[in-house]
């Protein structure tokens, strides 16, 4: 079974549900990002999203570009990307999934990045600019490789295409909480709880919520229908605006929100 | 029989294709649905030509340059005049088709990418004539660069927002229209400026802009009474080239040419010669030919041209090279800017740094071919804009007139 799916049933369990929790690599550093997501699991993340800078991100929003920005403009590889998954799995045991745009994936070559993140001790993958329609070749490889590989579903996918997102993704899927890019927002939109029941519907056992998720308040907001809540920005801001020990109390903070 | 026009995605052999977030397939089916639809109704193609004929000024004519011919070893050269369309180029084919696409989905607002402006200034013409609500996404440094059409555009009431993100130049502007089409897609369309992007995109903007290929066929044959020997035009995403070659794809004996912007040459890191250098993979929502690095991040690239500017290419264009369908060839910034010095003081005629390019390419291909040879070349759009960058190039504003009189005269010679 998935570890990632493993993780998430046992907060569901234990609490209200799972803490999924962003960031990106090579921000500020790499010795840092590594440091700030080890903090995170120390501080109540239980499932690692880390993303993989790129110059043309277009699901994010400001804060994120500006971060993996900086990232890139320090000398971000793609194997600094394996190199951190290895490094915060050896320290923390948590599962890690990368979240990346395609085509670097496409460029390193599908099999061998699929080998290289599950020899470095990777969960699998968050494709934000990849649908099912898409991923023939990633479908096979992540069979061959047993990787998790998580899909997007839309409050506007409709029924077919949301049957399909729940089918094919594995460890999660990821629920699109708003229409939008990611950020931080007031409330988590009403668009999300009516996604996850329209998720539920078509066999989901493991939905979880990303975009707009910013306050301890909101994941207990989202856990009271959704297995998981995805925090990105907000955790990229405090990593940006106070350092490790920023983050590790916004990740306190947030983890909260998952004791119901 | 099925011919190479017939092929209408959302694949092109191995190029094409969605790679977007979930969050937009919704607008890409209704788009897609809305343009089938548009291809099969009258009524839509009826009150497109109307528009062609009498807000555009189509069919836009075709001009034999002789005396630039000349140059061009002698070469028949045809010019197909889109720099004669309502608003200076072939961008306003596309975005009137666009905008009734628009209001058929029932969309109130419009927003647009643009490089060299010319797509936002068509698009912003659009908005104004259909009374639609309009935001222009353009790179700083392009804002700088063609700071008369930001201008046109606000003029005409659309909103202009400089992009700073990226490498402020036209791929980043892309990115920000997609991040509002995924904020905003309830009420807004995007109207893609190119034969790049997700599917439906390629196809559709290449039909809205078959136009000129099509109306330079039967000009051509009638002028000449026979096809051209080669079609020539400028490639950036390489949406005037797609119009220009889609009525020749069948043509086995017609050759087709795109010019790519080089910038400082194809084998510097300076260059937008995305088929020329680059290789297949993803950007902006279609798998294609793109600059990119080992890590697929990607190059920004270099033009004198903000509107080929671009890392990446349409496609169809990436099927076309792949088959040998069409040639592509890199033109420097250097060729193009002679190019257009001397379309200009030989036949009065001032083209887009854009259009220069495949002029440019042209003068090459003419003594290739020969004088027995017919060139029809895509002039894509008019220089007003780019006489800022001109005047910089050539020096135009501060040399003497003596000087710049000498300056110039090494062109025919």
């Amino acid at each position: 079974m998935s570890r990632v799916a493993a993780a998430i049933g046992r907060r569901n369990r234990e609490a209200a549900g799972a803490l999924v929790g962003y960031l990106p690599v090579g921000f500020p550093d790499l010795p840092t990002s590594i440091e700030a997501a080890v903090a995170l699991v120390e501080n109540g993340v239980d499932v690692l999203e880390l993303g993989l800078p790129y110059s043309d991100p277009v699901m994010d929003g400001v804060v994120i570009q500006d971060a993996t920005q900086r990232a890139l403009a320090n000398g971000f590889r793609l194997q600094h990307g394996f190199e951190a998954v290895h490094a915060i799995v050896e320290r923390t045991g948590a599962p890690v999934l990368v979240m990346t745009y395609w085509n670097p994936v496409l460029r390193y070559g599908v099999d061998r990045f699929a080998d290289d993140l599950a020899a470095a001790g990777g969960a699998g993958l968050i494709t934000p600019d990849l649908i099912p329609d898409e991923a023939a070749g990633w479908l096979a490889t992540s069979d061959r490789t047993g990787l998790d590989r998580v899909f997007l579903a839309a409050p506007t996918s409709t029924g077919t295409r949301l049957r399909r997102a729940v089918e094919l993704s594995r460890g999660f899927t990821y629920a699109v909480s708003t229409m939008g890019i990611t950020g931080e927002r007031a409330d988590v939109a009403r668009s999300a709880r009516d996604l996850v029941e329209r998720m539920r519907a078509v066999g989901s056992d493991s939905a979880c919520v990303g975009i707009g998720i910013s306050t301890g308040e909101h994941v207990r907001e989202v856990l009271e229908y959704a297995d998981g809540a995805i925090v990105g920005t907000a955790l990229v801001r405090a990593l940006a605006d106070g350092g490790v020990a920023g983050v590790a109390r916004t990740a306190a903070a947030l983890a909260a929100g998952t004791l119901g | 029989m099925t011919g190479l026009r017939d092929v209408t995605g959302p694949y092109f052999g191995e190029f094409g294709g969605r790679f977007v977030p979930e969050s937009l397939i919704e607008a890409l089916d209704q788009l897609t649905e809305a343009y089938e639809w548009s291809k099969t109704d009258p009524g839509f193609a009826a009150e497109l030509a109307g528009l062609h004929r009498s807000y555009t000024g189509r069919p836009s004519p075709v001009t034999e340059v002789k005396r630039f011919a000349e140059h061009a070893g002698g070469a028949r050269v045809l010019l197909k005049r889109e720099d004669l369309n309502h608003t200076g180029s072939h961008k306003i084919n596309n975005v009137l088709g666009q905008a009734l696409l628009t209001k058929r989905v029932g969309k109130t607002r419009i927003i647009a990418e643009t490089g060299a402006g010319q797509h936002g200034v068509a698009t912003a013409t659009a908005a104004a004539l259909f009374g639609l609500d309009c935001v222009i996404y353009m790179g700083e440094v392009d804002t700088r660069r063609q700071a008369l059409n930001v201008a046109r555009m606000r003029l005409l009431g659309a909103e202009v927002i400089a992009v700073r993100s990226g490498s402020r130049t036209l791929k980043d502007a892309i990115n920000e229209a997609f991040r509002d089409w995924v904020t905003n897609v309830e009420t807004t369309n995007y109207i893609f400026g190119t034969v790049a992007g997700p599917h439906p995109f390629p196809a559709l903007v290449r039909d809205f802009q078959k136009i000129i290929g099509e109306e330079a066929r039967e000009q051509v044959l009638e002028l000449t009474g026979a096809l051209p020997d080669a079609v020539a035009a400028c490639v950036g995403g390489g949406s005037n080239a797609m119009g220009i070659f889609d009525a020749f794809l069948d043509d086995a004996g017609v050759r087709l040419l795109g010019f790519e912007a080089g910038g400082d040459g194809a084998d510097t890191p300076r260059t937008a010669a995305t088929i020329t250098v680059g290789s297949p993979g993803v950007l902006h929502g279609a798998r294609s030919y793109l600059l990119q690095d080992e890590d697929g991040q990607t190059i920004e690239s270099h033009s004198i041209s903000a509107g080929l500017d671009y890392p990446g290419v349409g496609p169809e264009h990436s099927w076309l090279h792949a088959i040998g369908r069409a040639e592509y060839r890199p033109v420097t910034d250097t060729a193009a800017m002679e190019a257009l010095r001397l379309l200009s003081r030989t036949e009065g005629i001032i083209p887009a740094i854009e259009s220069a390019h495949a002029l440019a390419g042209v003068l090459d291909l003419g003594r290739e071919l020969g004088p027995d040879a017919t060139i029809l070349v895509s002039l894509s759009g008019r220089g007003d804009k780019d006489m800022e960058t001109a005047a910089a190039w050539f020096d135009l504003y501060d040399a003497e007139p003596e000087a710049t009189e000498g300056d110039l005269g090494g062109v025919e010679s």
